[in-house]
This record gives C-alpha cells, sequence and structure tokens, in this order.
C-alpha cells in the first residue's frame, strides 16, 4: 500500500499564433457530420502526472517548459489536484 | 578526420549517413550511440533521420535529453560542425541549437518525395562548395516538417543569412507549389548565428548517388570534407 499521490494534469495546447492543420481537419469532419455552427477546433495534449512527493511549483513549471511543451508553438497549464487518489 | 554519426533508439536513416560518407566519399565515419559521453576525436558529427524514441509527445523532444545530445551541445557551441537531416533537424530545433520548430505538415499527409532547393548561402561547413545558381535535387520523407518560427525570429533569420535552403520549382523560383509542407517562407534548412550547424528536413544521405536517382547530396558531405581539410592544413 502506497500513501496518497499527488495528481498534477498539464495541458498543452498549439498557440494561437500556430496553424493547427488537426484542429481544422477536425473541424472540417464535424461540419461533414452535420454540425454547422462549429467555429473551429484545436487538438492538444493532456498528460496525467503522479508524484510521491511533488515538486515544487517552480519545478514544475521548468518541466513543462522544458520538456512537455515547445515554448515556441505550445502553450501549457497545470492543475493541481492535491491529495487525489492512493494506489495499491 | 572522422565523422560521427548519432544512432537513437529509432533511428532510421544512420546507415545511409554512414554510407554516404564511407562509400560515396571515402572518409572515416562511425555510429555514436546515443549513451555516450563524449564526441573526442570527432571531427563533425551527423544527426540522422528517423524517429528517434518513436517520436514521443514531439519531434525530437525526448532525443534532446539523451546523455550523447548534451555533449553535442557543448560542441557545437564550441565550433563543431553538426548537422541534423530531418528527424535529426527536429532535434537540433528542440535542443535549442537552432530556432523555430517543425510543425506536423499542412496538408495532413507524410510527404515522400523528391524537391528542388535552393541554396541561399555558401557560409556553413555544408554548403562551401554548392553553386546559389544551381537547385538541388533530393527527397523528403517526413510528417512533422513544416517549419515554423515567430515573425521576429524569421526576421532575424533573412537578415543574418541564416536560411539556408529553400523549397523551389525546377528553375529555382519559390512557389506555393514547390512546397511540400507548408513551411513559412518555403523554409528547407537553416543555420546558427555562427553557421556551423545545420538542419534540413530534405535528404542529402538518399541522393550521393546516381543509383539513388541524384548526386546533388554528396555535393554536402563533400563541402564538410573540404571544409574540415582546410580547417587542418591552416
Amino acid at each position: 500500500m502506497m500513501g496518497a499521490l499527488m495528481k498534477v494534469h498539464v495541458i498543452v495546447m498549439p498557440k494561437q499564433s500556430v496553424l493547427d492543420p488537426q484542429g481544422v481537419a477536425v473541424r472540417n469532419a464535424l461540419r461533414d457530420y452535420g454540425l454547422d455552427t462549429i467555429e473551429s477546433v484545436r487538438v492538444g495534449k493532456f498528460l496525467e502526472l503522479e508524484f510521491r512527493t511533488p515538486p515544487g511549483e517552480i519545478k514544475l513549471e521548468e518541466l513543462c517548459r522544458d520538456l512537455l511543451s515547445n515554448p515556441v508553438i505550445e502553450d501549457y497549464k497545470i492543475q493541481y489536484h492535491a491529495g487525489a487518489e492512493s494506489k495499491q | 578526420m572522422k565523422i560521427a554519426v548519432v544512432q537513437f533508439p529509432g533511428s532510421n536513416c544512420d546507415q545511409d549517413c554512414l554510407r554516404a560518407l564511407t562509400d560515396g566519399l571515402r572518409v572515416s565515419a562511425e555510429y555514436l550511440w546515443h549513451k555516450e559521453t563524449s564526441v573526442s576525436g570527432f571531427d563533425a558529427i551527423v544527426l540522422p533521420g528517423g524517429f528517434s524514441y518513436g517520436d514521443y509527445l514531439r519531434c525530437g523532444a525526448i532525443a534532446r535529453f539523451s546523455p550523447i545530445m548534451r555533449v553535442i551541445v557543448r560542441a557545437a557551441n564550441d565550433g563543431m560542425p553538426v548537422i541534423g537531416i530531418c528527424n535529426g533537424f527536429q532535434i537540433l530545433c528542440e535542443a535549442g541549437l537552432l530556432p523555430g520548430a517543425l510543425i506536423r505538415n499542412q496538408s495532413l499527409h507524410f510527404v515522400c518525395q523528391p524537391v528542388w532547393l535552393r541554396v541561399e548561402t555558401e557560409e556553413t561547413p555544408f554548403t562551401a562548395k554548392l553553386d546559389k545558381e544551381r537547385p538541388l535535387w533530393m527527397p523528403v520523407a517526413h510528417g512533422e516538417g513544416s517549419y515554423f518560427a515567430e515573425p521576429a525570429t524569421l526576421a532575424a533569420l533573412e537578415s543574418k543569412r541564416q536560411v539556408v535552403f529553400r523549397y523551389v520549382d525546377e528553375s529555382g523560383r519559390r512557389t506555393r507549389e514547390s512546397n511540400p509542407n507548408g513551411s513559412m517562407l518555403n523554409i528547407a534548412g537553416i543555420c546558427n548565428e555562427a553557421r556551423n550547424v545545420v538542419g534540413m528536413m530534405p535528404h542529402p544521405d538518399r541522393a550521393w548517388d546516381r543509383r539513388l536517382g541524384s548526386e546533388d547530396g554528396k555535393l554536402l558531405f563533400e563541402s564538410l570534407v573540404e571544409t574540415l581539410e582546410s580547417a587542418v592544413t591552416l
């Protein structure tokens, strides 16, 4: 039995200035599906991290900048879920 | 003179690069495994194409943190010639040795076709022998080769003449149709400010022998060898 794990969600999205052809393709598919009110779609990534001991906020920002996202083309958002589930 | 061809798990153009050097040019070249921590004994580095670490997260993102990349960044900053081809270009951008990023092709298709390239500068170790008037012919093969950079970065690349190759038509004109992936300003290859680090999406390693359909790629490796030789005699 391990202790409570700290869960952190990181959302990575293409920057507004970056063309997202994948999002455009999904939007067009939604229009073909019959959803004519769809204006735009952007496709990003959702990462779920679990820590035994959470890193500091600064460290977490650092790893988001250096590895989990590429600041040239992507923005990221961190969501904390303090004292989330515990794992067997 | 000895040239290193770096092997990451998932590299798949490493043999092409090595053969271009050893068979095409008869120069000494050796593989360098990604776990190595030294580049001593080597005079130049080739980062080959492929799908390093499965292209997980982003192309080149994980390769950047391999032990060999830490020493390559140092060597590049000390002036050693480094070329990244295809996935190698993506790794150089992720490592911060080259500006900008390579994103999903605008068409969303994996493009695998020959392209024409205009040489924009001879002032790199890999283009010294090239002729700006004669477009080169070699293949591209990638899904994420669309060059992106912010306007300020693009302006700096242009003003410092860091654009090395552009996609053009057969007569050397930059057109929308000749751009296979939606790269900004038809950029196919760039160099760093010091001009010793070059990244390019097209594959000179697949165009160094008539049997491969083109010998134009050989000129890049010959440029490197000549540059290294002249550096030795200086």
